[in-house]
């Protein structure tokens, strides 16, 4: 190579493959992807985010929080369980097929022949998909985070480290507004052990006025301010939180399926 | 070449020399007085919450930016003009352009980390800088580029050195991803992940790749100029060219991202490719250096790019294991990923520019350092502080995977189990922030005693008395 052109084109030649492969492909891949349907439900996902979590993606960002927090919920696989729904007219029968029978930690096909053989005596059986992995196990979500989480996203913050918790499905595991703002204005008096830094500077300390503010935050002694004082929600908190309550990953989607159970949702999350 | 002709060859390069490893240097210095800011919010975290600059997600951002833009891409396009007008034997001409794209160089480092302070960042990791910084980055940097490419074609000498494909292949690869990244995620942004996809394309090509080209092409430079014996050989540098290019700039999309699997698949296939090239850059290094009749290494610029080169095969080693499934699972969202980083960015190539501007700078300038003490004592301050902090988060971050990886450990556990490593990379911080003080102070005293001369050669002349002619007329 004794030329300054070869160079030149054997770099174009390089770079244009690499970015026809990580930047053209995934465009052409993604970028023209739809809403699809919600499994076993005519609902399809995602719908927008409402205007004022839009805005609190904005706050997310400027802040940084990224830097320390990601959105992207892991799993290892899925396993199937058989449930048991009704005994049907022989109860004794179905009840010994079931004791001989692994239920719980099935692939696919092993679940469809455990229901089968359980239907085949007169029982009612049920195959519920669940996802696995240490992400699934803490309660960060229901399934793993897909493209299609942030299909209308217009700044998609996975991040890289997890200083804090994940937070892509925070809304769910943490619906409360309230306990939202607390954890943002002194994250010590919600979680004992936590190594978030307050963001004081997303409220405002003020005298309360003839009537005290609505919004103002109910904390314990030890956080609140001086007699007289109350704090309030800057708007940019009220965002912040109105984002983070719109971070869900629980919805089944055909590239990451699992059974939707009724399970409390206000159980905090490990 | 005559003496004459190479100190004409250095003088050339000066002034733009001095602005821009001067203005890094400062950059560099204030890079890690803010990452040790950042790592301190671990320690006192409650000390942090009244002001919207002083949390991590501002600070972190901030010093790695002003690690990279402010003191890496400056300082490597210095030691390119220079090399290439060395290796050409061609000295620079118009060395008014570069010096004005060096102050926009670094006028737009000072909009961007301006802009991560007041929250304008644009989100993505390396990319933080809003639109106005970026542009005067670009255009600094097209203008330098252009300036070294000029000085290549109008080159004296006619041949190609291994360092030239390096050089030039960085010298292309930066303007097309910034401007790719700039496009397509701030400017008419696409939609979804495809965002972060593109991000993590333009992370790794930048903070991998350029990189990896301007320090290899450095140190394949100075290595057989130092130890006396020729780069061995042409052929594995061509090999390991090809191969590093290839392979490294086709990877980046972590394991486990919400993106089509292919993305994470074939990033990892090219991380294991990356064996390839590092194996024939290790022969490289080992057969140019060993038995050679060159200068000791004595804590100076040899040993500065050996230490480097070492960082180098190091860190692109740990990518490697980002091949690996089962580990880079335990150590994705991890301290390990900051440890590459860092040996990349700061062990591999802070170092070998360390090694090169001392080398290059008092040649071009034509005055010794101030402090030529100081010179080894912050290589082992360099040293000392980058085993320190990698190790620290190396191991930090798999003790914090462990736990990361265990759902019956609570989560609170992780954030504990890498506290001490946390510690430790602290004080590694510090250490790197005593050694690029002593670099800065080198640097800053070298661009006042050039100012001195100068004021002085304006006085002596002014005062100097008049030709005798010139009295009579």
């Amino acid at each position: 190579m004794k030329n300054g052109f070869v160079i030149f084109l054997a770099a174009f030649g390089v770079l244009l493959m690499s970015w026809s492969t990580f930047v053209l492909l995934p465009q052409l891949q993604l970028g023209g992807a739809k809403q699809v349907a919600v499994l076993n439900s005519s609902d399809v996902y995602p719908v927008n985010r409402p205007g004022e979590a839009n805005q609190g993606l904005q706050v997310y960002r400027a802040n940084g929080c990224a830097a320390c927090h990601t959105e992207q919920v892991q799993q290892t696989g899925v396993v199937c369980e058989v449930v048991l729904t009704s005994a049907g007219k022989n109860p004794s029968v179905v009840s010994n097929l079931v004791a001989t029978l692994k239920l719980r930690s099935l692939t696919e096909q092993e679940a469809e022949a455990a229901a089968g053989k359980i239907t085949a005596a007169g029982g009612k059986a049920e195959t519920h998909v669940i996802a696995t992995g240490a992400d699934i196990a803490r309660g960060w979500g229901l399934r793993r985070s897909v493209a299609q989480d942030f299909l209308y996203d217009n700044l998609v913050q996975l991040g890289s480290l997890r200083v804090g918790p994940d937070l892509a499905d925070v809304g769910r595991r943490r619906p409360d507004a309230n306990w939202q703002l607390l954890h943002l204005y002194a994250p010590k008096s919600v979680v004992e052990n936590s190594a978030m830094p307050p963001f004081r500077y997303l409220f405002e300390t003020k005298k309360i006025g003839a009537t005290p503010s609505p919004d103002a935050l109910i904390l314990k002694k030890e956080f609140a301010p001086a007699a007289g004082y109350e704090v309030v929600p800057k708007p940019e908190a009220k965002k912040l939180v109105a984002y983070l309550l719109s971070l869900h990953t629980d919805v089944p989607l055909y590239d990451a399926p699992f059974t939707a159970l009724q399970t409390s949702t206000n159980a905090p999350a490990k | 070449m005559t003496v004459n002709e190479t100190n004409k060859i250095d003088a050339s390069c000066r002034v733009p020399l001095l602005v821009l490893f001067g203005g890094a240097a400062m950059w560099l210095v204030l890079g890690s007085v803010l990452a040790l800011a950042a790592s301190l919010t671990f320690h006192m975290p409650d000390k942090f919450g009244d002001c919207t600059w002083g949390t991590y997600g501002h600070l972190q951002p901030a010093a790695d930016n002003a690690l990279l833009y402010g003191f890496c891409i400056p300082a490597g396009l210095g030691v390119v003009l220079w090399i290439f007008a060395r290796l050409g034997q061609t000295p620079l001409r118009g060395a008014l352009v570069p010096v004005i794209a060096a102050h926009l160089w670094h006028l737009g480092v000072l909009v961007g980390l301006v802009g991560i302070f007041v929250g304008d960042s644009t989100g993505y990791a390396w990319l933080e800088f809003p639109r106005g910084g970026s542009a005067l980055l670009f255009f600094a940097y097209m203008l330098l580029g252009l300036w070294a490419l000029m000085n290549f074609s109008g080159r004296r000498e006619g041949g190609m050195f291994p360092s030239h494909w390096f050089l030039i292949t960085a010298l292309f690869l930066f303007p097309w991803i910034y401007s790719m990244a700039n496009i397509m995620i701030v400017g008419w942004p696409v939609r979804g992940v495809v965002q972060a996809v593109i991000a993590w394309w333009f992370g790794n090509n930048l903070t991998f790749l350029w990189t990896s080209l301007i320090g290899l092409g450095t140190a394949f430079y100075f290595l057989p100029k130092f130890s006396g014996r020729p780069l061995h050989t042409y052929f594995y540098a061509l090999f390991a060219f090809w191969t590093l290019i290839i392979f490294g700039s086709m990877r980046g999309v972590p394991i486990g991202a919400p993106v089509p699997a292919w993305l994470p698949a074939l990033s990892a296939l090219n991380s294991l490719m990356l064996l390839v090239p590092i194996a024939a850059i290790v022969v490289i290094g080992w057969k140019t250096i060993r038995g050679g009749t060159g200068q000791a290494c004595k804590g100076g610029s040899y040993c500065m790019i050996k230490f480097g080169f070492v960082s180098f095969i190091l860190s692109a080693l740990l990518l490697v294991t980002s091949a690996c499934s089962h580990f880079s699972q335990l150590t994705q969202f991890t301290w390990f990923g900051a440890a590459q980083t860092q040996l990349q960015l700061y062990g591999f190539f802070t170092v070998t520019m360390f090694g090169a501007i001392y080398y290059i700078l008092p040649r071009a300038v034509g005055i010794e350092f101030a402090f030529p003490k100081f010179i080894r004592l912050q290589h082992w301050l360099a040293m000392t502080g980058i085993i320190l902090f990698v190790a620290a988060l190396v191991i930090g971050g798999v003790a914090q995977g462990l736990k990361l990886q265990n759902p019956d450990a609570a989560f609170a556990d992780s954030t504990k189990a890498a506290l001490p490593f946390l510690r430790a990379s602290t004080m590694g911080l510090m250490l790197m922030l005593l050694a690029n003080l002593l670099f800065a102070l080198n640097v800053f005293a070298m661009i006042g005693a050039w100012k001195w001369s100068l004021v002085k050669t304006v006085f002596a002349a002014v005062i100097a008395p008049l030709n005798k002619p010139e009295v009579k007329a």
